[in-house]
């Protein structure tokens, strides 16, 4: 194998030089966004002072992770687990409610988040239990456990009204299909997101009516065969059951603002003043972009604030303003090359916890990169979850930053996990 | 470990796949849809406009028509955010309750046009200014200065037309995209024709402005900006003194004076009554007179010199002499026989009294309606024409030389064009080449199917006194006079002919019909008319020009239902004449002044 020529304890320079890079080009978007241009001066006052503060953090804590004894993270990993399980917990009393959801954590001036850095310890507990030795992939045990882990935090989030942070975590699904979760799971899966979405669509009654129609005519044509008949007849009571659920859950469960914020990203309420105005401003933000953009600094929507939000969760309306298609598809592109260098990187793990631990740091920044640009041109509902290494704030981008950082760690170490492994 | 390595490749390719997704949204958003550039320019940017002052009107001799008085309109500006707006603060800031303010916001917003609105029209000087000094806070609205027009001299409003506010159907036609909502427009008279001479170039600065409607900077560093220019003065021809003095004659009577410098076209007086004073349609008060004056039953909206037509009577017959003697079948000797008119089997066409056998002077003194009847058969029976088509086609060319049956084309708009029947009307009515002179005899004198405007029958005049020829009438002056008013309309008539019927427009106003009216000192030639008015008492016609030599000012007045032309479109036109060439001095003849000044002429139907 070539990687063997950079020797022991080497940084991979190229995963290295992308996460810098991006975390360049969107410490700029901020300056941008934050009216960095009409009065500069070095003010850490600023969002893009701040911001600064919050790179050096993420850059010291990434240098710490070198200087930590690789193994540390491998062996405490689900007491780390625990302790982020915990503290969503403990955020549901003694955090401080922002836009409706109470999951920040008041330190002072500084708010933390803990279902950002949630993501990590979800991540080594995952990587830890996928890759112990014990386990049979094939066990019901081992998938309700798996499925555990993941479910956990969900819930947790959810509960602090959080939903779009939460819905991160199904991502690992990405992970559990590397490592070899059956293919009829994932069409269960399919199944079930389209009944969710048809069920809310459409209403339960009109769903149920829809199937049984179908299953009727289905029958018709198989009625010789009665254990066809009984296994459709049952998957349909199964979808119809779903549905219900769904129904129930969506109608009794779901605050009225939930509800509405479904309909409009499935695209059955239209509402540019209320929801979708965000949305709007983002499209014309980014669509105004044009070609090569209207140059740095001189994005009239963005300098005239009209994108809400837009250094935190539509930081990617700065970058489609002021750059335009051309620098939009460069950042695209970036994050592309990063994910397949982490996919490169994943494949190239010798020890088997740092593989499912790489899979794990790709599936949460991937399902972040295409929410998050996705919401920003109405192609993904707006669930608020950050771009990762772009949006402002010190949660995500220390979280993002550790997940990186100790993949890089644990690679930098592959070649003296030979004789762990074995 | 092939199967796991061919699951990482799926993972790849997902990544891939779902980032060209992303890719492809972005070019439509991007590069092949305009909708999102056209709304960020329409949030983002802000047009401050700067109204010029509009150009003044003044007469030939330098006097101030119109002028302007500051006027402003405060507006509001969209996107416009309730949120971020102090209901409370702005409503005691224009003086109004909330509820008030609430209904205007409603109305200003679906009046809106390119991002603004009109809030409220019209501001008084004393509001302005406390509004002005408050305004600040609400950087969603603004204060747009115009100019409102005033009226040194409260006259010729047809003429000069009116300025309004700009219509949706006009907003919609404007191609070069120069006008904004609530914005000013020439709406008819010369504001309409001359609008962009006297608009001036509004100024224009584009800012970027946040979401809260602060401006910010300028937009592109100033690149779109356009500097405000003031209109031009407009010189017109029209003279304050004979309008005035012309519009003092008509009021209470119904009928128009129109009054021409023949030797360059220029319209000297143009009176229409009844009609109304120009003030009546300022910004201030247009709104409140104008249905009035629209449902008033006189139409005194109505500029009857270029838009009623009436049939010219005898004025007419100073034509037919000069056709007759250029197409060379009479010669200013021939005399036809009248015995108290026109005589064919049943048809009589009757004529006053006066001497037998009259030429073509003495006919146009003494209005001789027989001489015509014959020269008409003479003019249109030619032994060179195959048909009474031909004959009746080369006739009606000098007419159309004359500009009669179409619209001259003057600078103010909504004339219409007279009647001058095509051969084929009669075709249609007679059969094909069926007819004769005498089946169309009463055009020979001036009525019938023939129809002129007032505007028509001066420029006659004016043709007689050029002897030969025409400048399309106009009001412009000065410089910027248009080519097409500087063209000569030559009519084909020998100038000789006009020395002829000039000597007997001459002997009307010494011995003949307008004898009555002469004014000692000016040497006046005119020609009475009497236009049969199927609906009522005739109309009182007169068409003359003076001097005689080196004619300086040439007319036509009708007075409707006046009856006999001697009687009061005479009198007028003299007396307009007089004012015009002797300017302040007092009239010689005081009495007929007074007369003309106050009697009243009701239509009667
Ligand atoms: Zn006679």
């Amino acid at each position: 194998m070539s990687e063997g020529i950079y020797g022991q304890s080497k940084i991979d320079g190229i995963t290295l030089f992308l996460y810098l890079i991006l975390v360049a080009i969107g410490f700029m978007a901020i300056f941008s966004s934050s009216h960095g241009a009409e009065s500069f001066s070095l003010d850490f006052g600023t969002k893009y002072g701040k911001q600064l503060i919050w790179i050096a953090v993420s850059l010291t804590i990434g240098a710490v992770l070198f200087l930590m004894d690789v193994r540390f993270f491998e062996v405490f990993s689900y007491p780390i687990f625990a302790i982020f399980m915990v503290l969503l917990v403990l955020v549901m009393f003694l955090g401080t409610e922002v836009n409706g959801a109470r999951s920040w954590f008041s330190i002072g001036s500084f708010r933390l988040q803990p279902a950002e850095f949630a993501k990590f310890g979800v991540a080594l507990a995952l990587a830890r239990y996928v890759s112990d030795i014990d386990t049979d992939m094939k066990s019901r045990r081992y998938q309700m456990i798996t499925a555990g882990i993941i479910l956990l935090p969900i819930v947790l989030i959810i509960l602090q009204g959080d939903a779009g942070s939460g819905l991160v975590f199904f991502s690992f699904v990405m992970v559990l299909y590397r490592e070899g979760l059956s293919g009829t799971i994932l069409v269960i899966g399919i199944v079930s997101i389209a009944i969710a979405v048809l069920t809310i669509a459409f209403g339960f009654v009109a769903l149920i009516i829809t199937l049984v129609i179908l299953g009727a005519i289905i029958s018709a044509f198989v009625y010789t065969n009665t254990r066809i008949l009984r296994n459709l007849w049952l998957i349909l009571a199964i979808c119809i059951g779903f549905s219900k659920a769904v129904d129930f859950g969506f109608t009794r469960v779901l605050q009225i603002h939930q509800q509405k914020r479904i309909q409009v990203m499935l695209g059955l309420l239209d509402d540019p003043q209320g929801l979708g105005y965000n949305v709007n401003q983002s499209k014309i933000a980014i669509g105004s972009g044009g070609l090569l953009g209207k140059g740095y600094l001189q994005g009239t929507q963005t300098k005239g604030d009209f994108v809400p939000e837009q250094h935190t969760d539509f930081i990617f309306t700065s970058i489609g303003e002021e750059f335009g298609w051309v620098g939009s598809t460069v950042v695209i592109i970036l994050f592309v090359l990063l994910f397949l260098r982490i996919s490169f990187l994943a494949e190239r793990q010798r020890s088997k916890f740092s593989r499912v631990y790489a899979y794990c740091v790709l599936s949460i920044l991937f399902f972040h990169f295409l929410i998050n640009i996705g919401m920003t041109i109405n192609l993904a509902p707006v669930i608020g979850i950050p771009l990762p290494f772009f949006s402002y704030g010190g949660s995500s981008l220390i979280s993002f930053t550790v997940l990186l950082f100790l993949l890089l760690r644990l690679d930098a170490n592959r070649e003296n996990e030979l004789a762990s492994d074995y | 470990m092939t199967y796991n390595q061919n699951r990482s490749t799926v993972i790849r390719l997902i990544i891939v796949v779902f980032a060209l997704i992303l890719i492809t949204k972005l070019f439509y958003l991007q590069v092949i849809s305009d909708t999102y550039a056209k709304k960020s320019r329409s949030l983002s940017v802000r047009t401050v406009t700067e109204f010029p002052d509009r150009g003044l009107i003044i007469d030939r001799n330098g006097e101030i028509i119109v002028f302007n008085e500051d006027a402003y309109n405060l507006v509001v500006h969209y996107p416009f955010s309730e949120k971020k707006f102090n209901k409370s603060g702005f409503c005691d800031l224009v003086g109004m309750d909330s509820v008030e303010v609430e209904e205007r916001l409603i109305k200003a917003k679906k009046s809106q046009y390119n991002g603004k609105g009109v809030f409220m029209k019209n501001i008084t000087s004393a509001d302005f200014a406390r509004i002005q000094e408050g305004l600040f806070q609400f950087q969603q609205f603004s204060i747009e200065a115009r100019s409102d027009r005033k009226y040194k001299h409260n006259i010729a409003a047809h003429t000069l037309g009116y300025v309004a506010e700009i219509s949706r159907t006009e907003l919609e036609r404007d191609a070069e995209d120069y006008y904004d909502i609530g914005e000013y427009i020439g709406k008819s008279g010369l504001e309409k024709y001359y609008e962009t001479h006297l608009r001036g170039i509004k100024g224009r600065q584009l800012y970027l402005r946040d979401n809260a409607g602060r401006l910010k900077e300028r937009y592109v560093g100033g690149a779109n900006d356009v500097e405000a220019k003031i209109g031009e003065v407009l010189p017109i021809s029209l003279d304050v003194l004979i309008q005035e003095y012309g519009e003092k004659l008509m009021a209470g009577k119904t009928g128009s004076i129109v009054a021409i410098e023949p030797s360059s076209g220029e319209i000297l007086a143009m009176v229409t009554s009844p009609g109304y004073k120009p003030e009546m349609f300022s910004m201030k008060n247009l709104s409140k007179n104008y249905n009035a004056l629209l449902r008033d039953k006189s139409k005194p909206l109505i500029n009857r010199a270029v838009n009623s037509n009436y049939p010219p009577g005898s004025t007419f017959k100073v034509f037919m002499a000069l056709i007759g003697l250029q197409e060379g079948v009479i010669t200013p000797n021939t005399r036809f026989r009248c015995n108290g008119g026109f005589h064919l089997g049943s048809l009589t066409v009757r004529c006053h009294g006066h001497a037998p056998s009259p030429n073509v002077g003495y006919s146009i003194q003494t209005s001789c309606n027989a001489f015509y009847c014959n020269l008409y058969r003479e003019i249109l029976h030619q032994d060179r024409f195959e048909n009474i088509e031909d004959g009746y086609n080369n006739w009606k060319s000098y007419l159309d030389r004359m500009g009669l049956g179409q619209k001259l084309g003057t600078d103010i708009s909504a004339e219409k064009p007279g009647n001058v029947p095509k051969a084929e009307h009669f075709h249609r009515i007679h059969g094909k080449n069926r007819w004769n002179y005498a089946r169309i005899i009463s055009m020979s004198i001036g009525q019938g199917e023939l129809l002129l405007s007032p505007l028509q029958m001066a420029n006659m005049a004016a043709m007689v006194a050029n002897r030969g020829y025409y400048y399309t009438p106009h009001f412009i002056k000065g410089d910027s006079v248009p080519a097409m008013f500087k063209e000569k309309h030559e009519l084909g008539i020998e100038q000789k002919h006009f020395d002829v019927v000039v000597d007997g427009m001459n002997k009307v106003m010494l011995q003949g019909t307008g004898a009555y009216v002469k004014i000692p000192g000016i040497d006046i030639c005119g020609k009475t008319g009497t236009a049969q008015n199927p609906h009522g008492e005739n109309h009182s016609l007169f068409i003359a020009f003076a001097p005689k030599d080196n004619p300086k000012i040439a007319i036509a007045t009708v007075v409707e239902n006046a009856g006999y032309g001697a009687t009061w479109a005479a009198p007028m036109c003299t007396l307009m004449i007089e004012k015009y060439l002797n300017r302040d001095t007092v009239s010689q003849r005081p009495f007929l002044e007074e007369k003309m000044f106050n009697t009243e002429i009701k239509i009667v139907k």
